[in-house]
């Protein structure tokens, strides 16, 4: 299991990395490796040139201001877990980077190379569509802004143009206090979930809930949100009949079916992650 | 054996540890020779198919490549095409010996076809790739029980049917017992065990010599002699012209005993380009093509008297044997004579199927057959148990073998012939001991209290014995030289286990007392004449044996010598350390001593001078100690755990084993054997699947998709050590490698479906996932 | 054959350079080039963990990454972890003490998974090391040796009793 041949480019800035992704038919780029090397390694796949990112300034970061936070393309997940700011802005991403591998793999797994390579279990994408992220994306044109609901466009599939590269990631911030709620599914820890829900919510000065959010993953090929629970959740205080009423409305998601766990297994199990994580939301958000 | 010891027992550290922890340990793939060659297998990626042509020249156009090889190019230095390592029996119906290389047709996914030889690894895998084979693709079998009916497709073409071996096993009046039987219960079971995963995979290197002829194989495996006995016979070469070595192994586990085609192919790759040449297995390749074991059907039927007391079992079990023999029908053989364990089964009757599929070869993985027999056997107890509304722990109770019929006699045979008895033990105190530990009379309440705050907690029992201690020998040399530290050697290769602390501590205890001045020599065929290996829980018993018979000898004639070099009688000598010393305290005394060193130089000879007291030359002894009958380890597990009805999720609470292996070497290093095999068991009961579709193509063949359990899923697993001497031995000794797998699919499964009884749920299979949980709560 | 660069690598505090071919990793980097054998591969995949070394302090899959993406960084592999030639660390008594290590083979993966843990949380709870050391898989010793030498180096490195 030795990656098959290619020839290796380590540029330093955007422009050069982006110059390079569109001079070269068959390249892929190179990011924390916590993917794409297992493949190389395994010949999934047979790239002409790896263009490696790790040199590339200024893609590792994250950035806090009153609308959100941003996150550069190479931040590291293990920066991201250590991160205060993230803890206390991003408490859902906080929560959620622990379950992203493993140690080793945190500490060199990068947001965007999560989000670009876009597996269907894992946690990152999960929580950019909770959070209606905005990935930035550079290409030969110029600069363009995907909202992630246009990003994940199907099974490990993204809107990127194969000159495009991501650049960072942008999560709109919830208001001070609300709550996060993460709940995963998975045989081992650090294992991609079968399933998992993700739920935020924001309390009103009335006590009932003012802004909800409900993602499911793992089930079927991208995150999806389920907006029907959302907008019933709104208006709502919550209790177990409210959370139910919110699960049930998963229905029967697209639903993948393989060797771990069949679709009917995953379709229920994200009305009971749902649930869960509805209700942890809720308790830390009216705390 | 009552004498006062000052080694045996101890738990010392281990002297393998500390190059281990430095990373100066040497294993396989740490050999680098000058001027080697490295090799890759070009495999079936088909279950079934034929071979119609392999076009090697792109693969041989690339730099660098040095070799493309196939049977064809084997040829001329074979003497025999086939690896023929079956364990005999008069049972099989068909021959079925792997090739060293396909011939034209290849008949489990991963099966050998050409081996590319380059300058490295890249380089050999780039070739593979360039290695075109024409496959005409045929019908396979995958489930064993499918491969057996009417008109499944043969695994070989030439075969008339996929029936690999039949046999039965019976005593008693299995009929009478049935027909009078207060209560017959019939369960069918499932099970699965899985791969060997050691985390070293196999690998080897081979170093030709041609000045000289010689060829050294280097080898990861569990079976150095096994390993050159079929070099000699397949390549047609001397015995002292193959010399087999293994170097320090990273995990045996079952797999590394089996005898494999690439030892065979890269030993000849090395021969014909005369230069070394290594392979290493790597994951994927040992998920394809290490034997692994797998699949078994039970049917079996349990009749029992209105106190639960068992009147007979009678059953047939389908057995998974892969597509060629590559050790025997050992293993369904283990099962079926094991099933009865520790209980009393006045009649007894099994039929025993085993077939041939298109998977790789079936072999012994750690437990070897045992853990699917207990499995079936303590599954049935439960039934009973519930059926006749008695206390599952009860029910065992009642069937027990009393410690008082120990030994006891089992109406059943081993594979050599020798009658199947139980040695030693007491198995209803190790039942109570760990349901003591474990507060099972408690738990009823704890469950109550549990199921009130709506956790479903569950516990469970499970009784084993192990058969350890396989024969006939393995052979142990001592030897003092002129250094004066003391030289072990022994066939038997380490794998992890501790071998040479074990064989040091059991040597040092005659012969100085100090593990520091023993060296220990595992598994190279140029060290011992003859040598079995290590397998089946044996080598404590059969190596230790032999090592604790030759020390001894050793002992008396250095004694012997040192009182006629000290004039002094040998009752007042002793051997302390590396010196034989006058015995007492006085000061006078304190300065009569001799090294070991000198009494070993002493009767290594002086030309022209007679040896001291005219003992025989060489302070040395060899002892090849033969045992049939063997040593049972017995022991019970008892686990806790909590099932989330809404996930089929379960969580370990607590895991806690009582365990007999006769009196322990080095407790430490039986410790941690047990909660290893434990945590092995654990995983098989719960994690560990290896899928393959209806075509035999494997579906797990990484660590995403085949689960190995971590840290994290593990409870705290404790256990209880009991010593009760084999009376086997004169150590005393019991093996302990495998015995921690055995019991833990049983208690899991015994624990899962008492955490489920709110909703009725059985548990007829392992491994037991969270969506086959769900599904028999819905089902239910 | 690909392309090769020339690149350095500081390991275990000594300097090298080599050429190497690009797409060589940095385990088999290690291991053939560089004669560092106690750096295993278990999986190469990613997964096992045996492979683990250190990348400017920080635990990495050496099967995951590019021997040219060391060029200019400070590797440490478990060859560097005793402080001497007689000594060994007290991560490496702790393990032979509590019997964490029976073939050995996933020991270096676990050693230099644990001494980056341990400097990030010197007072770890038995769940912290279990979740630490969720990615090295070993098939002996059930883990639990581990984790008892694990909480047993982190007293003695916080210089609480020894053993």
């Amino acid at each position: 299991m030795k990656p098959p041949p290619f020839e290796y480019h380590d540029p330093t800035t955007i422009p050069e990395a982006i110059s390079l992704l569109g001079s070269y038919e068959n390249a892929r780029l190179l990011a924390g490796g916590q993917s794409l090397m297992p493949m190389l390694n395994m010949r999934y796949v047979f790239p002409d040139h790896l263009i490696d990112l790790n040199k590339v300034g200024g893609l590792d970061y994250i950035n806090t201001d009153a609308d959100g936070v941003e996150i550069g393309g190479m931040t590291r997940q293990r920066d991201i877990e250590f991160s205060d700011e993230l803890a206390e802005h991003c408490p859902l991403l906080s929560e959620a980077i622990r379950h992203v591998g493993h140690i080793q793999t945190r500490n060199r797994g990068t947001m965007g190379g999560s989000l670009a390579h876009l597996d269907p279990a894992a946690e990152i994408p999960m929580v950019c569509a909770a959070m209606d992220a905005r990935i930035r994306a550079q290409g030969p044109n110029g600069e363009r802004t995907i909202p992630i609901a246009e990003f994940a466009l199907g099974f490990m599939t993204t809107a990127l143009a194969p000159d495009e590269m991501l650049v960072s990631v942008s999560l709109p911030g919830w208001a001070s206090g609300h709550g996060a709620g993460f709940q995963e599914f998975g045989r081992r820890h650090g294992d991609f979930a079968i399933a998992s829900a993700a739920a935020l919510i924001e309390v009103g000065g009335d006590g009932k809930i003012a802004r909800a959010s409900l993602t499911i993953s793992g089930v079927g090929p991208v995150p999806v949100r389920i907006e029907e629970a959302e907008e019933g959740l709104v208006g709502e205080a919550g209790s177990d009949g409210v959370f139910d009423t919110a699960a049930e409305a998963c229905g029967e998601l697209e639903a993948l079916d393989d060797i771990h766990a069949p679709a009917s297994y995953r379709q229920h199990l994200a009305k009971v992650l749902a649930k869960r994580a509805l209700a942890q939301a809720w308790e830390r958000a009216a705390s | 054996m009552n004498m006062t010891m000052t080694v045996i027992g101890k738990p010392m550290l281990r002297l393998e540890d500390p190059r281990l922890l430095r990373g100066e340990a040497r294993f396989i793939d740490d050999i680098k020779l000058a001027n080697m060659a490295e090799a890759a297998f070009v495999r079936s990626p088909n279950g079934h198919a034929l071979i119609k042509g392999i076009d090697a020249s792109a693969a041989l156009a690339l730099p660098g490549v040095m070799a493309v090889l196939t049977l064809d190019d084997l040829r001329p230095h074979l003497s025999g095409e086939h690896l023929v390592v079956g364990l005999p029996s008069e049972a099989y119906k068909q021959d079925r010996n792997r090739p060293a290389l396909c011939r034209d047709e290849a008949v489990y996914v991963g099966e050998p076809v050409a081996v590319v030889v380059a300058e490295n690894r890249y380089i050999a895998e780039d070739a593979v790739d360039l290695v075109a084979v024409d496959y005409d693709i045929l019908p396979a079998a995958s489930d064993c029980r499918a491969a057996l009916a009417e008109g499944a497709p043969p695994v070989h073409r030439d075969g008339a049917d996929n029936l690999l071996a039949e046999f039965d096993m019976e005593y008693g009046d299995v009929d009478a017992a049935f027909a009078g039987a207060a209560h017959v219960f019939g369960e069918s079971f499932w099970q699965h065990r899985g791969g060997g995963h050691s985390i070293e995979c196999r690998g080897m290197v081979a170093d030709y010599d041609k000045p000289t002829d010689k060829l050294v194989l280097w080898n990861s495996t569990q079976m150095a002699h096994s390993s050159l006995r079929v070099l000699v016979e397949m390549l047609g070469r001397d015995e002292n012209r193959v010399r087999v070595v293994t170097p320090d192994i990273g995990g045996g586990f079952g797999p590394k005993l089996v005898i494999y085609q690439e030892e065979v192919v890269v030993s000849i790759a090395s021969i014909v380009l005369g230069r070394p040449v290594k392979w290493i297995e790597d994951r994927r390749e040992h998920f394809m093509t290490s034997t692994q074991e797998r699949d078994q059907y039970w049917e079996v039927e349990i009749a029992v008297d209105d106190a639960g007391g068992i009147r007979g079992i009678r059953g047939s079990i389908v057995h998974d044997h892969g597509a060629y023999t590559a050790r025997g029908i050992n293993l369904p053989q283990n099962s079926g004579e094991t099933l009865p364990g520790p209980y009393v089964v006045p009649a007894y009757r099994m039929n025993v199927r085993l077939a041939l599929t298109n998977k790789v070869p079936v072999t012994p993985v750690r437990g070897a057959g045992h853990p699917q027999a207990c499995f079936a056997m303590e599954r049935m107890l439960d039934r009973v148990a519930r059926e006749l509304g008695l206390d599952r722990a009860e029910v065992r109770r009642r069937n027990l073998i009393p410690a008082e019929s120990m030994p006891y006699t089992k109406p059943l045979k081993s594979r050599s012939g020798a009658p199947i008895v139980l040695d030693s033990g007491d198995f209803p105190a190790s039942q109570q001991a760990a349901l003591d530990k474990a507060d099972w009379s408690g738990f009823g309440a704890r469950q109550q209290a549990a199921l009130e705050d709506g956790r479903y907690i569950g516990i469970g029992v499970a009784n084993f014995v192990k058969g350890t201690g396989r024969g006939p020998f393995e052979e142990v040399t001592v030897r003092i030289g002129a250094s004066g530290r003391v030289q072990v050697y022994t066939g038997a290769a380490a794998i992890g286990q501790g071998t040479e602390t074990m064989l040091a501590q059991i040597v040092a205890e005659e012969l100085g007392g100090e593990v520091a001045n023993i060296t220990v020599t595992t598994g190279d065929t140029a060290r011992n004449s003859l040598g079995i290996g290590t397998s089946n829980s044996r080598v404590t018993v059969v190596a230790g044996s032999s090592a604790h018979a030759a020390a001894r000898k050793v002992r008396d004639k250095a004694l012997l010598v040192a009182s006629h070099l000290l004039e002094l009688p040998v009752e007042e000598l002793e051997i302390v350390g590396a010196e034989i010393r006058a015995k007492g305290a006085d000061e006078r005394r304190k300065n009569v001593w001799i090294a070991l060193a000198d009494v070993a130089n002493a009767v290594a000879g002086t030309p022209g001078y007679a040896l001291p007291g005219g003992v025989e030359p060489g302070l040395e002894a060899t002892e090849r100690l033969l045992f049939d009958a063997m040593p049972y380890v017995n022991g019970t597990a008892v686990a806790e755990v909590e099932v989330d009805p809404h996930t089929g999720g379960v969580e370990i609470l607590s895991y806690k084993m009582t365990h007999d292996c006769g009196r322990m070497i080095n407790p430490m290093i039986v410790h941690g054997q047990v909660i290893g095999g434990a945590a092995h068991g654990i995983g098989n009961a719960l994690f560990e699947w290896m899928q393959y579709d209806a075509m035999a193509q494997p579906l797990t063949t990484n660590y995403a998709d085949y689960l190995l359990v971590t840290a994290t899923e593990l409870p705290r697993i404790e256990v209880v050590h009991t010593e009760t001497p084999s009376p086997l031995n004169d150590l005393g000794v019991k093996g302990v490698g495998e015995c921690g797998v055995i019991p833990a699919a049983a208690v899991l499964a015994s624990a899962i479906e008492d955490a489920l009884t709110p909703f009725g749920v059985r548990i007829a299979r392992a491994p037991i996932t969270p969506p086959d949980i769900l599904a028999l709560i819905r089902a239910a | 054959m690909s392309a090769t660069r020339t690149i350095s690598v500081t390991v275990n505090g000594k300097a090298y350079e080599r050429e190497v071919e690009v797409r060589v990793t940095l385990a088999d980097f290690l291991r053939q080039e560089l004669g560092l054998t106690g750096t295993h591969l278990g999986c190469e995949h990613g997964v096992c963990g045996a492979c683990t070394i250190q990348l400017n302090g920080r635990s990495a899959r050496s099967c995951l990454t590019l021997a040219v993406q060391a060029d200019g960084q400070e590797i440490k592999t478990v060859e560097g972890v005793a402080p001497s030639a007689d000594e060994l660390h007290p991560l490496q008594e702790a393990l032979s003490e509590h019997h964490g290590l029976q073939c050995g083979f996933c020991t270096p993966g676990i050693l230099l998974t644990l001494l980056e843990f341990l400097d990030d949380n010197p007072d770890p709870s038995e769940a912290d090391i279990r979740l630490a050391i969720s990615g090295n898989l070993c098939r002996c010793t059930g883990y639990q040796g581990i984790v008892d030498a694990a909480l047993a180096a982190a007293e003695r490195l916080r210089g609480g009793a020894a053993k």
